[in-house]
């Protein structure tokens, strides 16, 4: 009951606060005429060469980043400075050489890695600080409490509802790549909901990102399948003549090793992305109805607020679901390529 | 299109951060605190299954204790039963010496009494005798203190003694 009262309490506020800033923004927007929202889109979900903070007074207030580049030797410089070194940006926002116009090989610190930098310090600084707490006290004793307790909770959910069900036996060999999976997905995708400096970048809806963490599944589970999994793959239990002469079978199952991994890359990606477009859009809808006169703008304004909150408490959900199915799907693939025949189980359980 | 093509950069650095960071948390946080919790979950089983037997021992010695204090019961019920019988005995005994020892002593004084009658009987029987004669001499002696009555009398036993050798005609 409280909780409802609350949440009508904050709507109003919102309605009678909204058409304020609103406003303001019309008078920008009329000065600047035209709204250019792709531009607005796909600067904030795409990679950059300096950290883009805000815009006073079409001031750009923004981190300088480091660009390295090797291009015939190596060339370390701050982003502002590309043009005097030699370097422009095509037009998909890359650094290309400026008299050649090709791409060199380009490791420059973006928004991107800046972002994936600090939020790996966090984590890294948030599971130790967790794993100091074992240190110091007998945990045979006592149950931590704060903030250990917090995550020793999401740990053992982790461990118990998704890695020991899905890897089944051998799951304590795993456990440290798909927690380790767990929390730089939920850290990033947290961060990515947050709209000003540290977070804000688009880190997990980053293909690239994406790509290397499906990867690192597919190692695992590749690398350490047993017979009976290769077995399966190259010699599955299926009419021979699917088999031989052409090994249809065969081939579709090795398709299917590619994209078990393929398929997590995608849906972590495209979900990530997705969020973001559409908080970016829901937000968007007030400056693109600035033109159409304050009551119009006024009023949009309170639904894409409301919107937003709604697509921010979704996101929320989001982070945390896409890190559980990351870590669920890649337990599940560790645990086929693990699975024991059928009939040898049978016989084990017989005994 | 730039979004699902990957960089080369960002793929770089991608990998070698998330390599150090699954590097540092394998070996210094995960393990640790899994390990941690399962022994935790470990102990706090153990400390059931120890509370449950503990339990159980318990109530097997609540059981023993009760059979010792009813089988202490029932002993002593025994022993009290036979001190009552023994003390009736000794009662009954008692009682039992107590009456022959009081019927022997009224027997006894009887037969004293009895003595002591007698004796008194005769001591009375001779007083008797005695006062008797007295009374009797000094009867006599009264009677005969003069020669008149002397005479009378010795006339009279005559008479007397004429009258018993007369025959009665």
């Amino acid at each position: 009951m409280r909780g409802i009262r609350k949440i009508l309490l904050l709507a109003a506020v919102l309605l009678l606060s909204a058409p304020v800033p609103a406003a303001a923004q019309h008078a920008d927007a009329a000065e600047t005429e035209d709204f250019d929202l792709n531009e607005y889109i796909f600067g904030h979900i795409g990679d950059a060469y300096e950290w883009h903070i805000t815009t006073v007074n079409d001031h750009h207030i923004s981190i300088p980043l480091p660009c390295i580049v090797f291009d015939g030797g190596v060339h370390v410089f701050l982003s502002p400075r590309m043009e005097e070194n030699g370097y422009t940006l095509n037009e998909n926002g890359k650094l290309v050489n400026a008299t050649t116009g090709k791409r060199p090989i380009d490791i420059s610190i973006t928004k991107n890695v800046l972002s994936l930098l600090l939020s790996s310090i966090l984590l890294v600084a948030l599971i130790l600080a967790t794993a100091r707490w074992y240190k110091r006290h007998d945990a045979l004793k006592e149950a931590p409490r704060g903030f250990p307790g917090l995550m020793e909770m999401l740990i053992t959910m982790v461990t118990d509802d998704i890695i020991k069900e899905g890897v089944g036996k051998d799951w304590e060999k795993y456990a440290p790549y798909l927690l380790t999976a767990f929390f730089f997905i939920f850290l990033n995708n947290l961060l990515g909901i947050v709209p000003f400096f540290p977070g804000g970048a688009n880190v997990t809806g980053n293909i690239a990102v994406t790509l290397v963490l499906a990867v690192c599944t597919f190692l695992a589970v590749n690398l350490f399948g047993n017979k009976h999994y290769y077995k399966d793959i190259f010699w599955p239990d299926v009419p021979t003549w699917l088999k031989v002469p052409v090994p249809l079978m065969p081939l579709i199952e090795i398709i299917g090793i590619f994209t078990k991994p393929f398929s997590l890359m995608i849906r972590l990606f495209a979900n990530i992305l997705a969020g973001h477009i559409m908080i970016l859009g829901v937000v968007a809808v007030i400056f693109i109805t600035a033109k159409l006169g304050p009551a119009i703008n006024g009023s949009m304004s309170v639904i894409s607020v409301l919107f937003g909150v709604f697509m921010d408490v979704l996101e929320l959900l989001v982070a945390f679901i896409q890190a559980y199915v990351f870590t669920m799907l890649s337990s599940v693939f560790i645990g086929l390529s693990r699975q024991e025949p059928e009939h040898e189980k049978q016989l084990e359980t017989t005994k | 299109m730039s979004l699902i093509t990957p960089d080369f950069g960002l793929l770089f650095w991608m990998t070698l951060i998330f390599a150090i960071v699954f590097f540092i948390l394998a070996k210094f946080g995960f393990p640790l605190i899994t390990g941690m919790v399962k022994k935790r979950s470990d102990t706090i089983e153990q400390s059931l299954r120890d509370a449950e037997e503990a339990r159980k021992t318990l109530k097997d010695l609540a059981a023993e204790q009760k059979k010792l204090i009813e089988e202490a019961r029932k002993e002593q019920a025994r022993i009290l039963n036979e001190a009552a019988a023994a003390g009736d005995k000794i009662v009954q005994d008692a009682r039992e010496e107590a009456r022959a020892q009081t019927s022997a002593m009224i027997e006894k004084a009887r037969e004293d009494i009895r003595i002591e009658q007698e004796t008194a009987r005769r001591q009375i029987a001779d007083e008797v005798t005695n006062l008797s004669i007295e009374v009797a001499e000094k009867l006599v002696r009264e009677h005969l203190n003069s020669a008149e009555k002397q005479h009378s009398l010795i006339d009279k036993l005559i008479e007397e003694a004429r009258a018993s050798h007369q025959p009665v005609n």
